[in-house]
């Protein structure tokens, strides 16, 4: 040991000590990656599928819509994944996300439209808001964004798309405003994005 | 080594929350449920055992002057591996926890224990401080939270099965119906404000301990950069 304890003094020792941790550390990081990639994948696989049905209604779709998916560049440049549901090889919906910038960080939101641009349902997936105030836009803790299905651009209007604190026919929540206006905006440009892209996403490829 | 003493000083006399005031930053942030508190130990009792154990187990070829970084690559790499674990087998638990298990990292009681304690001491022992430290840790995490989660939403435990599965249901209690909640104890200040009055009531307690002859237990080994 006291060789060890000499050793452990010289200038050398340390940074090569410290570089042998870094290796062993990296081999072991590269090594757990490894053996949990694939199995991430797939739970993140079935979450997507988890939501993706749930902006569905019950037996709308009979095909796997995780393998029937269309890309379609945004008006900021950004791809949109949208996912096709189909009866019977028909296309009878779209799935795709939005998001809006709420209270703190951005809203992702799953919505899906029928072919003719009416809301089936959107689910809140992604969201940093205050718990207890702006959570409520999850189904979890409220049933208000459910208050989106059956609407469409013919009804309610455009221009009363919005809280109802802004003219629109949205409730929003006590103490919190900004989180519904952002989930109500987010949606607003998703139907917005399927009335300007329904030729692409109904035929493209 | 006295592992009787290791498991009074990790439950109560060097409790990282209630003596050593370590590990704030999860405390503050976590608490809001007994639930999470609750899950936030346990995933932080797992790092500490690895960590103490594999520190302990290297301290020797560990010059003083690098030991530092040697253990936050350590302790990083653990909570990688964990986190990776809980996404991969462990999904739904991940979806509760996930954004906390980051934090372990920045969690001073690890690097703290691996610095005051598995630096000095054999593997088993080591590993044992891991293990009382990180329930004395859960054991104040779900305290707070519960107290937070009773005074803010009239529930105990609620969501726990879904930390700890479907036969845990039970343990969810809703303890005021109909209870409008006080919005604040879900909110950071309140966490501060619950840590507070357990600590005044674990003084409390110590001082009447001491009329009867006990030493107050003051906190020892704290880690050496300032962290809290």
């Amino acid at each position: 040991m006291s060789t060890l304890a000499r050793w452990r003094e010289k200038l050398t020792y340390q940074p090569v000590s410290l570089g042998i941790v870094a290796m062993l550390t990296s081999a072991a990081l590269a090594f757990g990656n490894h053996a949990t990639h694939e199995d991430i994948l797939k739970a993140e696989q079935r979450d997507l599928q988890a939501s993706l049905t749930q902006v569905l209604p019950e037996g709308y779709a009979d095909n796997d819509l995780l393998k029937d998916t269309v890309k379609i560049a945004a008006a900021d440049g950004h791809p949109v994944t949208v996912y096709r549901a189909r009866k019977a090889g028909a296309v009878t919906g779209a799935v795709f996300q939005v998001s809006g910038r709420g209270y703190a960080g951005d809203i992702v939101v799953l919505i899906g439209i029928d072919t003719e641009g009416t809301m089936l349902g959107a689910r809140v997936i992604k969201h940093h808001e205050t718990p207890g105030l702006g959570d409520k836009i999850e189904v979890a803790k409220s049933k208000w964004i459910r208050d989106f299905e059956g609407k469409s651009f013919e009804s309610p209007a455009t221009e009363k798309w919005g809280v109802k604190k802004d003219g629109g026919v949205f409730d929003q929540f006590a103490g919190a405003t900004i989180t519904p206006r952002a989930v109500v905006k987010a949606v607003k440009g998703g139907l917005a994005f399927y009335a300007a892209h329904k030729q692409e996403i109904l035929e493209g490829n | 080594m006295d592992y009787r003493q290791i498991m009074k000083d990790g439950l109560w006399n060097q409790n990282v929350v209630l003596t050593q005031l370590l590990g704030m930053c999860p405390t503050m942030a976590v608490t809001t449920s007994g639930t999470n508190g609750l899950g936030m130990g346990l995933a932080t009792t797992v790092v500490l055992v690895a960590s103490n154990a594999i520190v302990a187990a290297i301290r020797d070829f560990v010059s003083h002057q690098v030991r530092i970084p040697v253990f936050i690559g350590i302790i990083a790499t653990m909570v990688t591996l964990v986190d990776m674990g809980l996404n991969a087998w462990f999904h739904d638990l991940y979806k509760v926890l996930g954004l906390y298990i980051a934090l372990i990292v920045a969690n001073c009681a690890v690097l703290g224990r691996a610095e005051a304690f598995a630096a000095r001491q054999p593997v088993l022992a080591s590993a044992l401080d891991g293990l009382w430290m990180g329930l004395g840790f859960t054991g104040a995490l779900t305290a707070i939270g519960l107290v937070r989660e009773l005074v803010g939403a009239g529930t105990l435990f609620s969501q726990a099965s879904l930390l700890l599965g479907p036969k845990f249901a039970f343990m969810e209690i809703t303890v005021l119906p109909n209870y409008g909640g006080v919005l604040m104890m879900i909110l950071p200040p309140a966490g501060f404000l619950v840590l507070g009055l357990l600590l005044a009531a674990k003084r409390l307690y110590e001082r009447r301990a001491e009329r009867s002859g006990d030493a107050i237990p003051q906190p020892m080994g704290a880690p050496a950069i300032g962290c809290h």
